[in-house]
């Protein structure tokens, strides 16, 4: 008997029936997480990034 | 190091390509620094640096994860200045706006935001990196330059810490008392609606 419940996982306390958080290899949030990201993505592209990708150019060209 | 004789058709290429993953960019640095302004402005850094070292850039080669690597060194660089306060920024929308419909219980994405921001900045990097960036271990490796098991270690405790905040709901609040801030949410909040009422 006192060899079995050496093997034995530790009885859990109340409430903790959810796997820790370690295991969750992809928890609830993850999506959450890509949507946060993926809505700069989505953003259209400000005027700023525009003006600096023609200056590249102009940059190239004196060069 | 081979020179590689750049034509015009292989430097209209790499601004082609730079072009593409501008959008990965500004959501990799508002991920990592958490201040719009401030993220664009380090995009642009990194464009500027990545034009000036395009030589260097092996065509064929991911774009995105080399320029992530120059984005990422110029982040350090910034935050070694003290440009970056180390702490979440409270200019955020309630962006629940741009939750699913019909889910039991939104998951807020300025709480996402806020959760992200408290983390340690390399556990945030590599999550941004693997969870939103799509990146596997390995090229997340690559980019943080330090090995798999450290990426993959900081993934996961940087998603235990992001679990335990959202399942006890302790998430540090936004101070309501900034009205700097509060501005900057309704100026946001018009954006959406604008973008939205643009896509109809």
């Amino acid at each position: 008997m006192a060899k079995q419940g050496k093997d034995t996982v530790p009885s859990k306390k109340k409430g903790e029936s959810r796997p820790s958080p370690k295991e969750a290899r992809d928890p609830d949030w993850a999506n959450g997480l890509r949507q946060l990201y993926d809505s700069v993505v989505d953003e259209p592209l400000p005027d700023s990034f525009k003006d600096l990708l023609d200056k590249l150019d102009d940059e190239s060209k004196s060069t | 190091m081979p020179q590689i004789e750049r034509t015009a058709a292989t430097q209209a290429d790499f601004k082609r390509e730079l072009t593409e993953v501008i959008p990965h960019l500004r959501a990799f640095a508002r991920g990592l620094c958490g201040r719009p302004d401030l993220a664009d402005d380090l995009v642009q850094e990194a464009m500027l640096k990545a034009w000036a070292a395009r030589d260097r850039f092996e065509p064929g080669t991911s774009m995105r994860a080399w320029i992530f690597v120059i984005l990422r060194n110029a982040y350090l660089t910034d935050m070694r200045r003290n440009k970056f306060h180390g702490d979440y920024d409270e200019i955020v929308a309630e962006r629940i706006l741009t939750a699913p419909a019909g889910q039991e219980e939104p998951l807020h994405l300025s709480d996402m935001h806020r959760a992200l921001q408290t983390l340690p900045p390399e556990r945030r990097e590599a999550l941004l990196l693997v969870g939103a960036g799509g990146f596997s271990y390995q090229e997340a490796a690559q980019i943080c330059g330090c090995a798999v098991g450290t990426i993959k270690s900081r993934v996961g405790r940087a998603r235990a810490t992001i679990t335990e905040m959202l399942e006890e709901d302790s998430i540090p609040a936004r101070s309501s008392s900034d009205s700097v801030a509060h501005t900057a949410i309704l100026e946001e909040l018009d954006i959406i609606s604008n973008r939205q009422s643009n896509h109809n």
